[in-house]
């Protein structure tokens, strides 16, 4: 059967693999090689060395989107785990309307970033016209603008996750738990959380990456305004890029940088989950 | 068991603030679309009342001046367009590559896993360039670039799945006298269809929402304008001026998103985590 599916190649990968060239072999292939060129178009590149990468660290701009994006992602992965978990919790029990909720709770999750960044940018303002000020007069605001966000739109998405695991813990074990005299506390935390730790690690994985690579809704919100302070990495590449004649070969180094980061979470994701289900 | 309902009281409670914070935001818009634009800064939490009510102006203003109808009509065809050529194309490839054995297709294989965890950052600039020099500035273009960023995840979860098919059943396909073409399409598509669902699903929800690459592509100012190409483009020329259309224009994205969602919500939580937990 492999030998006549072998002689298929040309219908059955060729069109996708087409596809994937142009979207992402080829601009892949050149965008590291960029990362070591002067250029301004991509027809007319001088190859510079590291030079690009050593102009990263020139200003403070990429070094501070690094501290506030590692900031923001701390903070976010703890609230909305801590706070989804919570739920899953809840809707887990048989409370009436379990299904209503849970509707409810996920569907910011389907609203695209650019759309969530305005609506929470408008809410916002409103809130804070009270006090005379608006969301791009200080970091601060920016930032928690942007946890809060982050917790709207991610809570519903881990809350899912986070119910399908508490739904696979056999009743028993809890049954079980409970006949010894354990407390809800201990049942909690001596059969349920180590039951769903799969369910966990996906998660934080999740909220981690998709927090670490934001960019629409940091565009929407606040632009990175006052004065830069609240861009994170996506976006202070973007304004390497689009934001200054000259910049596009240190835009491509730091989006290297970048990636080489995201790649590094993504392996320990990969080594975490195979370790546990050699374990299991 | 009385010390459990009471509990469920409470909790059932806590749910219902919790339910009510997260409308806030959506209720919030959708009252301040319905204002006078000039209104909505002086006091953006009140009731719109006889003085303030601008009936559907907002509504009007922000359809006219982003072309509301033709962006949705644009993300519309490049989502179903994009979702069907990956669906087609993605299950082929994936199928390709799991029942062929040798070093090229596990070789392919680990480069489409390998671009799911390349951030697009990375890409953006050179493929934006090559998409103009190779005149993919279209909806047309698009659901080929469409089809390249979503193979990875596609033909990752589609593998998955093959994998688990058991091989006697093409075989006896085979010796029935398929082709694997008839094979593919006639035994294996059937049984791939909740895993499909799944891929359609995931793919559908970020090709809708995306911003950056039909941005980067096709640009704020041409006709081809997505939903949230045109929200961006409303807010970028008009959005300090008439924030009755920012709003009208926020509600009616938000509308076709909700629809779909109500119409299959089961397969959607279902396809996001089938997607969470193989992804």
């Amino acid at each position: 059967m492999q030998k006549t599916l072998k002689r298929y190649f040309p219908i059955f990968v060729i069109p996708t693999l087409i596809a994937f060239s142009f979207a992402f072999l080829v601009p892949f292939g050149m965008g590291i090689y960029l990362s070591f060129c002067k250029f301004k178009t991509i027809t007319n590149a001088r190859f510079a060395g590291v030079e690009n990468y050593i102009k990263i660290f020139e200003d403070r701009d990429f070094v501070n989107a690094l501290w506030f994006t590692v900031k923001f992602s701390v903070l976010s992965i703890l609230t909305i785990n801590l706070f989804s978990f919570s739920l899953a919790l809840a809707l887990t029990r048989k409370v009436k309307g379990t299904n209503l909720f849970r509707t409810l709770f996920f569907m910011p999750n389907l609203i695209g970033g650019i759309i969530l960044g305005y609506i929470w940018q408008q809410m916002i303002n409103a809130v804070l016209l009270k006090y005379e000020t608006t969301l791009v007069a200080n970091a601060t605001y920016g930032f928690w603008g942007l946890v809060i966000l982050m917790n709207w739109q991610l809570i519903g998405y881990m809350m899912v996750i986070y119910v399908a695991g508490l739904q696979n813990v056999p009743p028993e074990m809890i049954e079980a738990a409970e006949i010894d005299g354990a407390s809800a506390w201990q049942t909690l935390i001596k059969v349920k959380i180590p039951m769903v730790m799969p369910s966990i690690t996906i998660c934080l994985f999740l909220t981690l990456s998709n927090s670490f690579k934001l960019f629409d809704q940091n565009l929407a919100l606040t632009a990175g305004a006052p004065s830069k302070k609240t861009a994170m990495l996506a976006l202070d590449i973007y304004n390497t890029f689009y934001g200054r004649t000259g910049y596009e070969g240190v835009g491509q180094a730091k989006a290297v940088l970048f990636f080489i980061v995201v790649a590094v979470i993504a392996l320990g994701q990969l080594v975490l989950t195979k370790r546990r289900e050699i374990e299991q | 068991m009385k010390k459990k309902s009471t509990l469920n009281i409470i909790l059932f409670i806590v749910l219902c603030i919790s339910a009510v914070v997260f409308l806030i935001p959506i209720v919030f818009v959708l009252l301040n679309s319905f204002k006078g634009k000039l209104f909505i800064s002086n006091d953006p939490f009140s009731l719109p009342d006889a003085e303030t009510f601008a009936g559907l102006t907002n509504y009007v203003n922000g359809i006219e001046k982003t072309g509301f109808f033709s962006a949705f009509g644009y993300s519309l065809l490049i989502t179903v367009f994009s979702v069907a050529a990956i669906l087609f194309f993605t299950s082929m490839t994936a199928y390709y590559l799991t029942r062929v054995k040798s070093g090229i297709t596990s070789g392919l294989y680990y480069m489409f896993v390998f671009s799911m965890i390349v951030p697009f950052q990375m890409v953006m600039f050179t493929m934006s360039k090559l998409a103009n020099i190779f005149h993919l500035n279209n909806p047309a273009g698009m659901v080929i670039l469409y089809l390249g960023f979503g193979a990875g995840l596609s033909i990752f979860m589609f593998c998955g799945f093959v994998k688990s098919i058991p091989l006697e059943i093409e075989e006896a396909a085979m010796i029935d006298g398929c082709n694997p073409l008839q094979t593919f399409f006639g035994v294996v598509i059937p049984i791939l269809k909740p895993t499909a669902i799944t891929v359609a699903i995931l793919n559908a929800m970020w090709i809708w929402n995306d911003y950056l690459l039909p941005y980067l592509v096709i640009g704020l100012s041409t006709k081809y304008k997505t939903i949230p190409v045109a929200v961006q483009y409303l807010v970028g020329s008009y959005g300090a001026k008439d924030m009755g259309a920012m709003m009208a224009l926020l509600v009616l994205s938000i509308v076709p998103i909700v629809f779909f969602y109500l119409l299959c919500q089961r397969y959607i939580i279902e396809g996001v985590v089938a997607g969470a937990v193989k992804g």
